[in-house]
């Protein structure tokens, strides 16, 4: 076991270089090709030119590898990675704001959708998954298959908005006309998108459909893996032991089913950080999914990059989490 | 976004735990071409299959013909006339700028069908090699390219969608397609990497080896017509994703703009009108739906029909 | 429903009859429902284990011989198998006929099966000690300490070295003997009186073959159980069984004592397997093979179903119905019409 946790240490660490490198890569192509962008980052406004120097200087555009075409700058590399994890200096934002900072302040909103998301797809997926799996070919197989795809087919803001508009707005304001529903009900879980006032009741829709099409994966993962699991010459030999059937399937099957499932979920964990990126725009969640829109639509390439580095290395991080705990659920991968 | 994993974890869970699924040939040749047939008889029996088959041709043609589907000009819009509900002239209505909806939901399939298409076929090509290599020789390309995977992975797809095009600048078919392919070409390749695995060990390509038989004949031959069906489906249900994914990446803004037609335009320019006038939204939306879960029913059809173990 | 109404419950099985055989199969018949037709896997299986005895199932893929163990197990998945006649007598008593919840106590604690594939056929994220010992907390209600003491002591009873280590490994930490060593102390947990054993050796190399199979004569002395041995190995039959039955597509077509098998075959199959295992004596002559292949469940020839590949076929041998067991010698069957030639041949 300890073996194969070196081994996987040692394997994260040029990956989490890698991706800086190709995110660093990329942004100084970029200004090789087109010049210093912090003049254009400001539009049509005339900042003064000391403003401008010290943020080229901040964020260090200013170095003379960036004249050349195609150059890897490795020293300018180097410094940033000093900066990234000497000083956790991950870049500013047009004000002179640090990274940082921004994204200390949106990270509680995007925890919030990410964990509501996260429950519903582990309760109802997981639950739906066993339920069709179960009953291969019954009636509820078929009705998990059929909405399963359904789900996967609709893009995510599709759905956003079609429940932002219907449940929201239409069926929120129905709500909000009763007078003897309470308020946290009708215009917080109901509200059309993220309000101030319930920071938690006005984000569990917006985590329920953020964790829809991630639900309906868990559910086709877990009926297949039941499916396949239940015909498993253990399952057998659990039979022949005089087991009750709740046994064989709740401790045996399931027990073996659920590892690729977990794992997966995981894995989603840190997609869904990324993905939240179109739900909480369309609830207008304070998160990061929206800065990093927000910023890419200004054109604020630092910010976008800050945060995509900062996500990517969570993102390394989870998977290498999810592998150990492979490990843990799997006893055959610990002696690979 | 979840959409990619959805679409590696809808082929069977391959994306957490890779599993051998290789179909295992009993006599090389022979028993793959036999798979293929009884899958092609089993698909065409697959009334899910047709449909959803049908369903492609039809948009397909709608891309490639679009003349054949509408004589009205998209481009011919009169803002006079915005916003007008299905009629007798306009039979999906017209959008806000006033252009017939139906010749701009007929056009808007190209550009939706074509990047999905390109990207698709550079996951094909790019993925598929790189599994094939790093599956069959191991070592240290294996573990180079390993790594090289792992940092495509470790970008969340819409963020690095989002990176990409911020810096790119330039919003193409061709620059959408480049993005998606940089993204989504690692779950390809391991799915190709764990199926090259698994069919190296199989009898019968030690006794082609044995027999002198060289790497690229081994590689090409004997290991890739064993391998290739999971990759097929992953491949079938990602034409769908991608479809999905340029219209997201339209809607955030960094996708195509505005003078170019797709689906994802339509929907992106009149989200706010979904109260009052639905059909605004309810037809590009029905179409892309469509179109998604055609491919992705299709891709579970394959699955099914190229899965020995259901014989 | 309590933990230790198990053993209670057993022996209130009604009409149990010790003077009965320990267990009889008569007239069995399992069809499985399939995307390709109805695939009739046993077609009229009559067998009978006295306790003490080693009975040998022998006959080559497909025949129906492990469905016909499963059955007896009760452990035939259904869908899409499907027990349509027969009935399986343990002591008398009708499995087929008995509750599920009693049916299954029968499992495992007078009835035990082990499998062929024991990598498999264990659960791989369990230890051996877990699925050792849960037969006793489940089956006795014994706690956890108890349970796990009796597992080593199990581990002991096989004959797998440094118990009290071995007993928190996992199944894929065991070579291959060992883990149907494994197999077996699960099998044996709760002193069962039959032991239903599928291809338990195919799976394993020659000089380990020989040693389960001596760990399991040994231990079907010391318990006097009955033993079912399905095989299609006709070397390993020859050292352990005391009768055999042979089964072709889904019918036993022969019936007789170990010797009496090997020295005078009474049916054309059972002939021309003998003549066809490779022999030293024979060397440089050409090796015997039967021709044709063994039919599809799905489309069995009616008359004898070895019609199209025997050398003794006549034409009523193509018509139905299929030969009955014509009695040989006492305890000695053959369903071939012309079974007088065949034994008198030799």
């Amino acid at each position: 076991m300890g073996r194969y946790i070196i081994r996987r240490l040692l394997q994260f660490i040029p990956t989490a270089l890698g991706t800086m490198l190709l995110l660093h890569y990329i942004t100084s192509l970029a200004i090789q090709f087109s010049g210093n962008p912090v003049r254009a980052l400001f539009g049509d406004r005339q900042p003064p030119p000391a403003m401008i120097d010290a943020i080229t200087k901040r964020l260090g555009y200013d170095d003379p590898c960036l004249d050349q075409k195609g150059s890897l700058c490795i020293k300018l590399f180097g410094e940033r990675l000093q900066s990234v994890f000497l000083h956790f200096d991950f870049g500013i934002n047009l004000r002179m704001r640090p990274v940082t900072d921004l994204v200390a302040e949106a990270i509680p909103f995007t925890l919030k959708i990410v964990l509501v998301a996260i429950i519903f797809e582990a309760v109802v997926g997981i639950a739906a998954g066993v339920i069709a799996g179960l009953r291969g070919g019954s009636f509820s197989d078929y009705l998990v298959k059929i909405s399963t795809v359904f789900l996967i087919s609709v893009p995510i803001f599709v759905l956003g908005i079609v429940v932002r508009e219907y449940v929201g707005v239409k069926f929120g304001n129905t709500l909000r006309g009763q007078d003897w529903i309470p308020d946290v009900i009708s215009s917080g879980v109901f509200a059309s998108g993220f309000k101030l006032e319930y920071p938690f009741a006005s984000l569990i829709i917006p985590g329920l459909v953020l964790g829809a099409t991630s639900l309906a994966t868990t559910a086709r993962l877990t009926r297949t893996s039941i499916m396949e699991n239940i015909r498993a010459d253990y399952v057998r030999t659990a039979k022949a032991k005089g087991l009750a059937n709740k046994r064989v399937i709740g401790v045996h099957t399931l027990r073996n089913s659920l590892i690729p499932v977990i794992t997966y979920l995981g894995v989603d964990l840190g997609a869904l950080m990324g993905g939240a990126v179109v739900t909480e725009t369309i609830f207008n969640v304070p998160g990061i999914g929206r800065l990093v829109t927000q910023a890419a639509r200004t054109g604020e390439a630092p910010v976008v990059i800050g945060v995509v580095t900062m996500l990517a290395l969570v993102f390394l991080v989870t998977n290498l989490i999810v592998d150990l705990l492979y490990a843990v659920l799997d006893p055959r991968i610990r002696y690979e | 976004m979840s959409d990619l994993t959805s679409a590696a974890a809808a082929v069977g869970g391959e994306a957490a735990a890779p599993t051998p699924t290789g179909p295992a040939p009993a006599g090389k040749k022979e028993a793959s071409a036999s798979l293929w047939a009884d899958a092609r008889r089993q698909l065409v029996r697959d009334p899910v299959f047709v449909v959803a088959a049908i369903y492609i041709l039809l948009v397909t043609s709608m891309a490639l013909f679009p003349w054949l589907w509408t004589r009205t000009d998209p481009r011919a819009c009169d803002v006079k006339f915005h916003r007008t509900p299905p009629n007798a002239e306009h039979i999906f209505g017209t959008n806000i700028l006033g252009c017939d909806y139906y010749a701009f939901n007929v056009y808007g399939a190209r550009p939706s069908l074509a990047i999905a298409i390109l990207a698709t076929t550079g996951i094909v090509v790019i993925g598929g090699l790189s599994g094939l290599l790093a599956g069959y020789f191991g070592g240290w390309v294996d573990a180079i390219i390993s790594r090289i995977m792992d940092i495509f992975f470790s970008l969340p797809f819409l963020l690095g969608a989002i990176v990409f095009l911020v810096v790119v600048k330039d919003q193409t078919i061709f620059t959408l397609a480049f993005v998606l392919v940089l993204l989504a070409w690692p779950t390809i390749a391991r799915i190709m990497r764990s199926s090259v695995i698994s069919s190296k060990n199989l009898d019968y390509v030690h006794a082609a080896k044995a027999v002198g038989a060289t790497n690229g004949r081994l590689m090409f031959r004997h290991i890739l017509p064993n391998a290739i069906a999971p990759m097929l489906v992953y491949a079938t249900i990602t034409l769908g994703s991608f479809v999905s994914a340029e219209a997201t990446l339209t809607f955030l803004g960094v996708g195509l703009q505005a003078p170019a037609q797709s689906w994802g335009i339509a929907i992106a320019q009149h989200q706010v009108y979904f109260l009052e006038d639905p059909w605004l939204l309810l037809f590009p939306c029905g179409l892309l739906v469509g179109t998604v879960l055609s491919f992705i029913l299709m891709g579970d059809a394959l699955r099914d029909a190229l899965d020995p173990k259901l014989r | 429903m309590t933990k230790t109404d198990v053993t209670a419950s057993i022996d209130a099985l009604p009409d149990l009859d010790h003077s009965a055989p320990l267990l009889q199969v008569k007239d069995l018949h399992v069809e499985f429902r399939t995307r390709n037709g109805l695939a009739h896997a046993v077609n009229g299986v009559n067998l009978s284990l006295q306790a003490g005895e080693s009975l040998a199932i022998l006959g080559e893929s497909g025949c129906g011989k492990s469905v016909t163990a499963q059955a007896i197990m009760g452990i035939i998945d259904s869908p899409p198998g499907y027990i349509t006649q027969g009935e399986i007598l343990y002591r008398g008593v009708d499995l087929l006929k008995l509750p599920e919840a009693q049916r299954r106590k029968v499992r495992a604690n007078k009835i035990a099966m082990i499998f062929q594939d024991a990598l498999s056929a264990l659960n791989p994220v369990f230890t051996v000690g877990f699925q050792l010992a849960e037969l006793f907390r489940k089956h006795r209600g014994m706690s956890r300490q108890e349970s796990r003491q009796r597992a080593i002591e199990l581990l002991d009873l096989v004959k797998i070295p440094a118990a009290k280590q071995r007993i928190n490994d996992y199944p894929h930490q065991f070579s291959g003997g060992m883990r149907q060593r494994v197999m077996i102390a699960m099998a044996l947990a709760l002193d069962p009186e039959v032991l239903v054993a599928d291809e338990p050796t195919t799976a394993l190399d020659v000089t380990v073959q020989a040693q389960i199979m001596a760990l399991l004569a040994e231990l079907q002395r010391e318990r006097n159980m009955g033993l079912i041995l399905i095989t299609h190995d006709m070397g390993v039959v020859a050292d352990v069984a005391d009768r055999i039955s042979v089964m072709y597509a889904g019918r036993v077509i022969e019936e007789a004592g170990v010797h009496d098998i090997y020295s005078t075959p009474a049916h054309p199959y059972t002939k021309a397997l003998l003549q066809s295992i490779p022999r030293i004596d024979l060397k440089g002559q050409e090796l015997h093979v039967i021709k044709g292949l063994p039919p599809a469940l799905t489309d069995i020839p009616a008359g004898c179903s070895f019609n199209p590949r025997c050398g003794y076929v006549q034409d009523v041998c193509r018509a139905d119905p299929p030969p009955p067991r014509y009695p040989v010698a006492p305890g000695r069957t053959s369903a071939c019409h012309f079974w007088k030639e065949v034994k008198g041949d030799e």
